[in-house]
Parts: C-alpha cells; sequence; structure tokens
C-alpha cells in the first residue's frame, strides 16, 4: 500500500514570502494573441485547412522479421549477446549495447510479468471510451530481467490488475494469424 | 572549457492555447525582445541557433527554414536542432558551442512551437513515434507512455497521487505571478484527484497543456558579454545524453540519460554536491511526477525522495531549493521546445533579480534547468550562474 508522506519541517506549504523583494524589474512588454474557440467560430481569424494524405507501408526488417514469422507459429523469440549475457526482447541484428552481431536466437515462453499498466479511458484524440483500454509492459519470461514489450491486457477486472501479476499471451487462432504483434490478441492473468 | 559565454539578453511570447500570430511571427516577437532587452541589433549576431520540435504540428516539412526570416536568420550560419522535448535547453547547448569553440562571437538562441494547427487534436503528431511495426498495431496514445512510466514510478516508490500532485499545485499557483502564464491557477491537491481520469494514473490536472509560444535568448562570448551588460548570466555548464529507444527494455523508474547529462554539465560547471551549490531548478514538467523523477536524476535529491521534498515545502519559490518558480509547463505552458527554453530565460531573470512577482528572495547564484524528450529517452542539462 502506498504510504503518506508526512511533512518533516513545520515550514511546509508556506505561504508567499511576505516582504516583497525590490523590483528591478524592467518594464517587459509581452506579445502574442491568443484567440478562444468563439473566435474561431465568429470568424474573428481566416482559417485555411488542409487534409494531408500520406500512406506508408514499412517492410519489417532482418530481427522484427523473424520475430513476426515466429508469432505465426505462436512463438515469441529473443536474441541473445554473450559478450554482455543479455537476452533480449524485441530481437535486434545487434547489441546496442556491445555494438556487435548478436550470438544466438532462443525461444521466449509466452508468459510474463507486469511492469507497469495504465487504465486508459481516451482515444488519441480525447475521446472518451467507458471500458479502460490496459496497455502494460510485460517483461517476458526467459529473457532477461527488465526486459519486456509494449502490448495489452484482457479478461481482467480493471480493478484486480497489479504490477507483479503473472500473464499469459492469448493467441489468435493459427488460421486468424499473420505475422504480426496482433497475433497476440492480449494477455490474460495466469490463474 | 572553451571561452566563457555568457546569457545577456532574453524574451519571451505569452503561451496561448492558440496564437492568432503564425510561427515566423511568434519568432519575430521573441528574437526582437531579446534583442532589445540588451540593447542589440540583428547585426550584431553572428549565428542563429533554432530549436522546434515536430514539423507535424505545422504541417510544413523543414520547419527550420520556413521560420528562418522571424528567428533573424536572413544572410546568417543558421541550424535548427531537435531532440523532441528535450529541445529547448539543447538549443542553449547548440548556441554555446558556437561561442566557446570560439568560432562565433554572438549567438541568437530562439525556441519556437506552435502546435494548436494540428487538429483535431495535436496528440495525433505523437502517434508515429510508437515503432510501426511491435507497437502502432496496438493503437497506442501518448498518455500511455507517462501513464505506464508514473505508475512505475509510483509503485517502485509506494506514493499516492496526493503528494505528487503538490506538484501541480505549486506549479499552476507560481504561474500565477507570470505574465505570458496560459494556464495558471490557484488549485488544490482536491482539484487535481477530482479531474477527469485520462490514463490512470494520469488525471487532466495532472497534464501540461497545449501551446503556442516563442522564447528567445542573446548569448555572446565574454568581451561583448562585459560590454552590453553589467549582469551577464554565465553558461557554467551543458550536457546532455540519451536512453536506448527500445523504451520497454528500460528502467522506467529512474532517468538515468538526465543523471548522465547532469554529470557532463555539473563536471564542467565545477559543481559537486548539486543539494548545495544549486540554488534554484527548472526541471521539466510536462507532468507532475516528471519533475519529482527529474529532480532526482538532477541529483537534487536521493532516488526516491523528491516527493518528500516537495511535502517539506522545500521545492515552493521561498522554500530552501526552489523548483520551477516560473511556474513551469503546467502553468506557463508547454509550447515543447519554447518551454525548453522558458526554463533557462526563467533562470536568467531570477539569477539577475529580473523576475517580478516571481523573485526568490533569497538571492540564487547558481541554477540548473533541464529538459526531456524523444521517446522519453533524452536529458538536455544546462548550468547557469553569476
Amino acid at each position: 500500500m502506498p504510504k503518506k508522506l508526512k511533512s518533516k519541517t513545520q515550514k511546509a506549504r508556506r505561504t508567499r514570502q511576505e516582504t516583497k523583494p525590490q523590483s528591478l524589474t524592467p518594464n517587459l512588454q509581452f506579445m502574442g494573441t491568443g484567440l478562444s474557440s468563439d473566435d474561431l467560430k465568429k470568424g474573428k481569424v481566416c482559417t485555411t485547412y488542409w487534409i494531408g494524405d500520406t500512406k506508408y507501408a514499412w517492410d519489417r526488417g532482418i530481427a522484427i522479421g523473424k520475430y513476426l514469422e515466429g508469432m505465426k507459429h505462436g512463438k515469441i523469440l529473443g536474441v541473445e549477446c554473450h559478450k554482455c549475457g543479455r537476452k533480449m526482447v524485441p530481437p535486434r541484428i545487434f547489441c546496442e549495447w556491445c555494438f556487435k552481431p548478436i550470438d544466438n536466437w532462443i525461444e521466449l515462453f509466452d508468459t510474463g510479468t507486469v511492469n507497469t499498466f495504465s487504465l486508459c479511458y481516451v482515444t488519441w484524440d480525447m475521446q472518451r471510451v467507458k471500458n479502460p483500454i490496459i496497455p502494460a509492459v510485460i517483461e517476458i519470461d526467459g529473457a532477461s530481467k527488465g526486459m519486456g514489450i509494449m502490448h495489452l491486457l484482457g479478461e481482467i477486472d480493471p480493478k484486480k490488475v497489479h504490477i507483479g501479476m503473472k500473464v499469459k499471451a492469448v493467441w489468435k487462432s493459427e488460421k486468424e494469424r499473420e505475422g504480426a504483434i496482433t497475433d497476440i490478441k492480449y494477455w490474460k492473468p495466469v490463474k | 572549457m572553451g571561452n566563457r559565454v555568457a546569457i545577456v539578453g532574453a524574451g519571451m511570447t505569452k503561451f496561448v492555447r492558440r496564437a492568432q500570430e503564425t510561427g515566423k511571427e511568434l519568432c519575430y516577437e521573441a528574437a526582437k525582445m531579446a534583442l532589445d532587452s540588451c540593447d542589440m541589433n540583428l547585426d550584431q549576431i553572428d549565428a542563429v541557433a533554432l530549436g522546434t520540435a515536430p514539423d507535424t504540428f505545422d504541417g510544413v516539412h523543414m520547419k527550420g527554414e520556413y521560420l528562418s526570416d522571424g528567428a533573424g536568420a536572413f544572410g546568417k550560419p543558421y541550424m535548427r536542432s531537435y531532440v523532441g522535448g528535450g529541445t529547448g535547453v539543447f538549443s542553449v547547448a547548440q548556441g554555446w558551442y558556437h561561442i566557446a569553440s570560439g568560432l562565433m562571437d554572438t549567438c541568437l538562441v530562439i525556441c519556437e512551437e506552435k502546435m494548436s494547427s494540428y487538429r483535431p487534436h495535436p496528440q495525433g503528431a505523437f502517434l508515429t513515434i510508437f515503432d510501426h511495426t511491435t507497437e502502432r498495431p496496438l493503437k497506442p496514445n501518448l498518455l500511455w507512455i507517462f501513464a505506464l512510466e508514473m505508475n512505475r514510478y509510483m509503485s517502485t516508490y509506494g506514493l499516492r497521487k496526493e503528494d505528487i500532485a503538490l506538484v501541480a499545485v505549486k506549479n499552476k499557483n507560481n504561474a500565477l505571478d507570470h505574465p505570458c502564464a496560459q494556464i495558471a491557477k490557484a488549485v488544490t491537491v482536491k482539484d487535481i484527484l477530482n479531474s477527469e481520469v485520462l490514463a490512470w494514473p494520469v488525471q487532466r490536472l495532472d497534464v501540461s497543456p497545449v501551446s503556442d509560444g516563442a522564447v528567445a535568448l542573446i548569448l555572446t562570448n565574454e568581451t561583448i558579454a562585459r560590454r552590453v551588460t553589467n549582469k551577464p548570466v554565465w553558461i557554467e555548464g551543458v550536457g546532455w545524453s540519451l536512453e536506448t529507444s527500445y523504451w520497454t527494455n528500460r528502467d522506467l523508474c529512474y532517468p538515468r540519460y538526465v543523471e548522465e547529462a547532469a554529470r557532463m554539465a555539473y563536471k564542467m560547471a565545477g559543481v559537486t554536491c548539486p543539494r548545495q551549490q544549486i540554488h534554484v531548478a527548472e526541471p521539466y514538467d510536462p507532468f507532475d511526477y516528471k519533475e519529482l523523477h527529474h529532480m532526482e536524476g538532477l541529483m537534487l535529491c536521493g532516488k526516491g525522495e523528491a516527493p518528500q521534498m516537495t511535502v517539506d515545502g522545500i521545492t515552493q519559490r521561498d522554500g530552501e531549493l526552489p523548483v520551477c518558480p516560473s511556474g513551469g509547463l503546467l502553468g506557463v505552458g508547454n509550447p515543447i521546445a519554447a518551454a525548453g527554453l522558458m526554463k533557462v530565460a526563467e533562470l536568467f531573470w531570477q539569477l539577475r533579480g529580473e523576475a517580478g512577482k516571481r523573485q526568490i528572495a533569497r538571492k540564487p547564484k547558481r541554477g540548473v534547468a533541464q529538459a526531456w524528450g524523444d521517446l522519453m529517452q533524452v536529458g538536455t542539462v544546462v548550468v547557469v550562474g553569476i
């Protein structure tokens, strides 16, 4: 349980100093004109609109390509560097610490521990959602301590989510899997 | 370390949710004010260092070029730097090495942000920071990473939201005395705890707003500084450092990159005991917990001790170590790059005794400003002194 912090000093949350310092301030003039949404509605300023239409397609690269190929087969793959001894996920073709090629591909477990989570009630454009989305950083079993990935939690009462909770991946059916991070639907608590 | 570099002038615009001025116009207003503040003109400026964050906000590719005329860059060596939210403080380092190296005698440092152009909400401009293959298919929004980090911080040290909310209370109240403030307000812990939950533990009033604004500083070498002012503020140290972009592999409860940046700046400044030698701090506070996080990274207290310092009132404007006396991003506003530079401008005014109603009575001699950004991974630090 979070502990209540008590003030050690008598001076806690003091009010502002009574004696004002001598004002040596030059008479500063700050520019900048704030507009309200009302100003826009009333047409106080002219606005030019533009809707960008940009499209991208990302090829998956060598390490992430293999990682997603593993997902297709219901496996979480990681990599290992023999110099620093780290077992890493998401996989990469080089160790960024030792700056050398990785030594080995390893299969990790599809279970893990919740490192941290949030209960999110808004979409990116600040629309409310009723049932919270539960993003989490999940440390993957079989990888080095602290090696997590970002994913979602499901099949759980939001009030019961906690850090340190053991979770297991819920995979799409083999037929539905396409080699994407979303081949794991979400992670559910291990009973 | 190189030639001595001083800050001799500062200027800024008001921070507002939506400015009628264009980015170029905001730049001009801030730059002109900074030049006027030290009776200099553009002819006396050798180079211009611009900082501004994503092009996506404005829908203008190569925003540096777009802003250049307003930034006073016509016919001068000019470069835009960009390290996300860390840009504002980094741009001072960029200006510093122009002069410390002896290459330039003077440099105008200017930061601008106009977030309001992006519709419907500028948060959309941040969606592309997530990894396109392993994260974006999960439809993340920017709040997630802060909420995840805040939750990790709270649970590691067993902190209550009430204690973290004190930071937002302090900064929003401090901002009441800032003439440029966007969301200054006399709020209480209760207001913050009752505000709308966005992504638990992050609530509406834990977060800084979306803003437009610009800030400018004039940097010179020692010879010119002595000529134009009798109150130069010296840049004693600069530092910056980057963490891994595999953010889910990191220790989310301690900003090691801030510590590394701070160590670099402190070493240069000869600061060996930050808690004793720093008199005022302006750490980056886009969220209330971030001020605490960054105080720890800046080694102004031990790990997990910043909440207690806040509860004890030490970080109040009249406390032993005032933190964000400006009102910070939570009170003055958060036009990304400009917000970081506003922190250095605040130290400039505080150290010169020109901060008006915000003036710290204890006459600070040395201050530290810090900003943070990219994918929660860059720390930028500047130490200034008189």
